[in-house]
């Protein structure tokens, strides 16, 4: 599996708030989140996204509430995957829970800048970026976690069990 | 006898942390260490009106049909309830539909609700050596009993209401040696700001904040829940103090369920230890945009505020309201300040009546809403509007939390805020002669 796109860069902790802010969470319904996505910190995000691209962030990624509208709005907004630094645990959960795939990879995180057109070997986890020409090894999910990646969420991986 | 002694258990056993030992015991392992991934049996699994309902749409989809067991869910409908628009009516209706469909015994619908994680421990529904998830960050609260608990997402919650499990990666820890006695007017609260300033918000990432040290017994359980309630701030997964008198007084007050006391081995590892005689602390005061912004009062400068919101599940007990209480009564509130007092829970909101605090407020020109998360986190009930500063005793302060984008919030104890509230700026009880 891979995915290729275009950059959308953030930096250290960005929280659950500015990528759904709460006051869309009167809604569950993917669409209408992904209309909203990143609205407090990047008000033309929704406008420039296309299916495919990525996202890459510094430390901390997802910090904050625990809801799961953060990782569903980034998902249904066509992000292929989100790349970081590190990730906070409970958004780290929930991405792997529903399926949106992340990649930690410090330097990847640092040096991949916005508008670059970067590739990802999911099977590796090697990150390409065509425009730089540069790559990384980003870092491995656990055997337990690829079972549940596979499956495309931890529900299935439970009804398949 | 030496040889034997080399092969005595307890001699090539790792110490576990407190956390670890609760885990172990719930994965049915004798020994745990950290980065182990595990399945761990649950003690309750809880949801809101806001991340219950992606979590039975989601149960939807599974195979199995039914909760594990009816008396270990709970669903509290207090994010934007009573309910504020359509939407959120429909979300909550929702949760309803599903608890009496399923037979959920801890639904607690509007007259018998509070803030989930100052209601949970208050009816009883969580004590010492539990496991419990819940699908809101703030889950981390029950730390303050004994027990592990930590925040996850509506999926894990769906998958725990389905099977009564859930997997965890055991989590290393950082232990805080906390001695002395705090000064008059420093909480649980500035306890909390002072450690996140100290180590960041991701300062305890995918880790255990264990809480120990004499100085413990000089913080109340509200000082506790406090603290354990903002370990998420730290980007801890848990944080957990451990059971003494105090928390044993507490459960024996609120609960009938049967409560095991877990100690952390002498010999257990952590990343880092750090000491904080408590008796140095001042009040602390979190800056836009991140609750790792502290400054002590003393610091603060002049900053001038329109609103003031004195509640919450991280300080909307009894305790707090009887601080912010101490500083209100007699005088008036700023010219043009809106003060927002909600009590967390019913009980907390007719204690508060019959002790006369609810008066105190009002003759302050403060308004006394009914339980609710709403203005925390920017739902409903106390928005800001562009340009505009709160001081809240609630647990973030990130970009828009409470409202416009350009508004701020500082985060505060709730002797701060209620200071803050009479001078229309940030102020300690001191400045008020306190």
């Amino acid at each position: 599996m891979k995915a290729f796109g275009t950059v959308h860069k953030y930096g250290d902790n960005v929280d659950t708030d500015v990528i759904i802010p709460a006051r869309y969470l009167n809604s569950s319904d993917p669409k209408e989140l992904a209309e909203k996505c990143m609205i407090d910190i990047d008000t033309d995000f929704v406008k420039r996204v296309k299916a495919g691209d990525i996202m890459v962030a510094n430390k901390n990624f997802g910090c904050g509430s625990s809801r799961e509208h953060a990782p569903i709005a980034i998902k249904a907004s066509g992000i292929s995957c989100v790349i970081a630094e590190t990730f906070a645990r409970i958004f780290y959960r929930n991405a792997i829970n529903i399926g949106l795939p992340i990649i930690e990879c410090p330097d990847a995180a640092k040096e991949i800048e916005a508008g670059d057109q970067v590739e990802i070997d999911f099977d590796n986890g090697m990150i390409y970026d065509r425009t730089k020409g540069t790559q990384y090894q980003g870092q491995a999910f656990p055997e337990f976690m690829q079972k549940i990646i596979k499956a495309e969420g931890l529900i299935n991986y439970i009804n398949n069990k | 006898m030496e040889r034997q002694n080399i092969w005595n258990k307890e001699d090539i056993t790792m110490g576990m942390t407190m956390t670890q030992k609760i885990l172990a015991a719930h994965a049915g392992l004798d020994q745990v260490v950290a980065g182990q991934l595990i399945e761990a049996d649950l003690d309750l699994v809880l949801g809101n009106d806001v991340t219950a309902p992606v979590a039975i749409h989601e149960m939807e989809k599974m195979t199995i049909k039914k909760v594990f067991d009816k008396d270990k869910i709970a669903l509290v409908p207090d994010h934007f309830t009573p309910n504020k628009d359509i939407k959120s009516a429909e979300h909550c209706k929702c949760v309803r539909e599903f608890a009496y469909d399923q037979e959920i015994t801890n639904y607690f619908e509007i007259g018998e609700m509070g803030i989930e994680h100052a209601l949970l421990p208050e009816k009883g529904l969580v004590v010492a050596g539990d496991v419990v998830i819940g699908a809101d960050s703030h889950t981390c609260t029950y730390g303050a009993l004994g027990a592990f608990s930590t925040g996850v997402g509506s999926t894990d919650m769906a998958a725990g209401m389905a099977t009564g499990k859930a997997w965890f990666k055991i989590p290393s820890a950082i232990k805080f040696v906390l001695t002395g006695k705090p000064a008059n007017w420093v909480s649980g609260k500035d306890v909390i700001l002072h450690i996140i300033g100290m180590i960041g918000v991701d300062g305890a990432l995918y880790k255990s904040m264990e809480f120990v040290g004499e100085g413990i017994q000089n913080l109340s359980m509200d000082d506790r829940f406090a603290m354990a309630n903002m370990a998420i701030e730290a980007g801890a997964k848990n944080g957990i103090f451990p059971v003494d008198d105090f928390a044993i007084e507490y459960m024996k007050e609120h609960s009938t369920k049967e409560y095991t006391v877990y100690e952390a081995d002498s010999d257990a590892e952590y990343d880092e230890t750090y000491i904080i005689d408590l008796s140095t602390l001042k009040p602390t005061i979190a800056f836009p945009h991140l609750p790792e912004n502290t400054r002590t009062i003393d610091e603060v400068g002049d900053v001038k505020i329109d609103q003031v919101v004195i509640g919450s599940c991280t300080n909307g007990r009894i305790e707090d309201l009887r601080i912010a209480a101490k500083v209100l009564e007699g005088r008036k509130v700023a010219k043009g300040m809106r003060v927002i007092v909600f009590p967390a829970t019913q009980a907390i909101y007719l204690q508060a009546m019959e002790e006369g605090l609810l008066s105190t407020f009002i003759k302050a020109g403060a308004i006394v809403s009914t339980p609710t998360c709403g203005p925390c986190l920017g739902g409903h009930m106390g928005i800001l509007a562009k340009g505009e500063r709160a001081v809240a005793t609630t647990n973030r302060n990130f970009v828009g939390r409470m409202g416009h984008v350009e508004s701020e919030v500082y985060l505060a104890s709730p002797a701060v805020a209620a200071a803050s509230a009479i001078t229309g700026k940030i102020s300690g009880p001191s400045d008020l002669g306190l």
